[in-house]
């Protein structure tokens, strides 16, 4: 056997013809497993909820989305995670290139500290917003004397909204800026150029793509969250209620027809993200 | 020798200035750490001292009522079946995309990461409408006894969506980087595709079968916006423990939410200190590897 093995000039080739039948029958048979799972796991409630938001008629759909309670929860959707979008781009840069580039006693625990939002249970995260600003709360007499109400109100949101989706900036571009050649910034400032210029005309174009899908990242889950914001909102119709916070006062109300439009709209906006996270992921594998 | 004598004569390279002014330095280092101490380790350092504030005996007590253990019970029993079946799930599908090439391959692996765009909330009405007893399947399968919205099941179906593309995205790039010279070898030397899995190619992607799973269940025991809509939150029996703490919050009971907020804290902070170590385990193994 083998002898024969090594006599023969390509023995996988051999090999593979004759059991070729079976190992094809096997391939279909995973492929199928796969497909089935996946369809029932994630195509089959999409097809539900499109099916459920026009069972009284397209007319019952529209009459939901275009209500003044829904417009003014998307357009509180769009601000809060425009906003906690921002922020989190702007110091997650900064946290980045600490992480990357920095060394200093404690790095590993603030390496530690950003992945906690991941880890906390959102619900959690508004409680500790509550916990620190509301009755009794450790900042409560600090935004008291700046007059600003933050639980149950506006900034409330914001800052949960901020919290849960911290990590993502950071955890894209702290990869992508270790791989960015650290001879073409030395080579920038060697010829003059401040640390400013260095950045923005050697360092950013380098890690823009990673940038862009970490930002994209950020904006979904921003869009999305319900627990943080349960807590903290206090849930007032046309002030304080989110996209999110609609399906779930709609739920509550029995108001299914409501619940299935506005839960299609951000299905529906979820999946323009996600091709836009898609598009950036590809172009930063790329680089 | 001319070589060394000329590197002499000539006047040191001149010292490249550091990447960033040291003012500059310290400026990101302070707002990294202010931001990220403010944001992050403040609020953790609030439920800590509120969940502990009337000592140890208190803190026990609240976790020891029944609805809280229940809670606590269901919430980790739930994790530990889904993250059993997504391990299994995820890493065939893994393969499948890596390996084979088929119509849709594309669109399965786009639609893998659904879970992660899509709010979760939207993800437990979908699985009502879908499920819920007024609609077709729903009501055929509670006439067949089955009940899935409103009972467990429906949780284990919420946290198998959200949780599924886990064990995905940490095998697939693993295995799309090990050796196919090591199958191959395996397979002329005659063996079946069954003993190359188990033999070749699971022992080069089983820490990253690890690490996802291990994510994966941290995601579970967290899951809020799903699990709210289908589970129906009949404590004892169908309420998991963020629910729980959500209820606990709406009644005003502070020191029971934080009680049980820090335990699910303790158990995420656990995984992910253990996913940080394997990673930087798997990292080191790399490095041996490549300088052997």
């Amino acid at each position: 056997m083998s002898q024969a093995i090594i006599n023969e000039p390509l023995p996988a080739a051999a090999r593979a013809r004759k059991p070729a039948a079976r190992a094809r029958l096997v391939e279909w048979a995973l492929i199928a497993v796969v497909l089935l799972y996946a369809a029932g796991l994630l195509v089959a409630p999409l097809v539900a909820i499109v099916w459920g938001s026009v069972a009284e008629g397209v007319g019952a759909f529209v009459r939901q989305i275009i209500s003044v309670d829904a417009l003014s929860a998307l357009k509180l959707t769009l601000l809060m995670a425009v906003g906690a979008t921002v922020i989190n781009t702007l110091f997650g840069l900064c946290i980045a290139w600490v992480l990357a580039r920095d060394n200093f006693w404690g790095k590993r625990i603030l390496n530690g500290l950003v992945d906690m939002p991941f880890a906390v249970s959102p619900v959690i995260a508004g409680f500790m917003i509550i916990l620190l600003f509301g009755r009794n709360g450790w900042l409560t007499s600090i935004t008291d004397a700046l007059g600003i109400k933050v639980v149950f109100a506006m900034p409330g949101i914001l800052i949960a909204t901020i919290f849960i989706s911290i990590p993502f900036v950071i955890r894209e571009v702290v990869p992508v800026l270790n791989q960015v050649s650290r001879d073409q910034e030395n080579a920038a400032r060697t010829m003059g150029a401040s640390s400013w210029q260095t950045f923005r005309h050697v360092t950013l174009p380098a890690i823009r793509w990673g940038l862009l899908y970490g930002v994209s990242l950020t904006f979904a889950r921003a869009v999305g969250e319900i627990g943080a914001v349960l807590v903290v909102s206090g849930g007032v119709s046309r002030l304080t209620e989110t996209a999110t916070l609609f399906i779930f006062r709609s739920l509550d109300d029995r108001n299914a027809v409501g619940a299935n439009a506005m839960a299609v709209v951000l299905a529906v906006v979820s999946f323009v993200i996600l091709m836009v996270i898609e598009f950036f992921k590809r172009r930063a594998e790329k680089n | 020798m001319s070589l060394a004598s000329t590197r002499l004569d000539t006047p040191p390279p001149p010292a490249i200035a550091p990447a960033v002014l040291p003012w500059g330095r310290w400026g990101l280092r302070v707002t990294a750490v202010l931001y990220l101490g403010v944001m992050i380790a403040l609020p953790l350092a609030a439920i800590l001292a509120n969940g502990l504030r009337d000592g140890l005996r208190a803190f026990w007590s609240d976790l020891a009522s029944p609805a809280a253990f229940a809670a606590l019970k269901l919430t980790i029993v739930m994790a530990v079946i889904v993250t059993v079946i997504n391990a299994v799930m995820g890493t065939l599908t893994a393969y499948v995309i890596v390996r084979y090439r088929f119509i849709g391959r594309g669109l399965l692996n786009g639609l893998i990461d659904m879970p992660f765009a899509i709010p979760t909330l939207v993800t437990g009405v979908m699985l009502v409408a879908l499920y819920g007893p007024q609609r077709t399947l729903g009501a055929w399968l509670n006439s067949h006894g089955i009940e899935v919205i409103f009972a467990t099941p429906g949780i284990v179906l919420a946290l198998l969506v959200i949780t599924y593309p886990f064990v995905i995205r940490t095998v697939q790039p693993v295995l799309m980087e090990a050796e196919r010279s090591e199958e191959e070898a395996a397979y002329t030397i005659g063996a079946s595709k069954w003993t190359t899995f188990v033999r070749v190619i699971f022992p080069t992607i089983a820490p990253a079968v690890i690490t996802g799973s291990l994510l994966c269940f941290a995601r579970a025991l967290g899951e809020f916006g799903s699990v709210v809509v289908v589970a129906g939150n009949i404590p004892g029996r169908t309420l998991t423990a963020p629910v729980y703490v959500f209820g606990q919050i709406e009644s005003h009971n502070e020191r029971a939410a934080s009680a049980m907020s820090i335990v699910l804290l303790a158990l995420s902070f656990a995984l992910i200190v253990t996913v940080e170590w394997l990673q930087s385990r798997n990292r080191r193994d790399h490095v041996a590897s490549d300088n052997q």
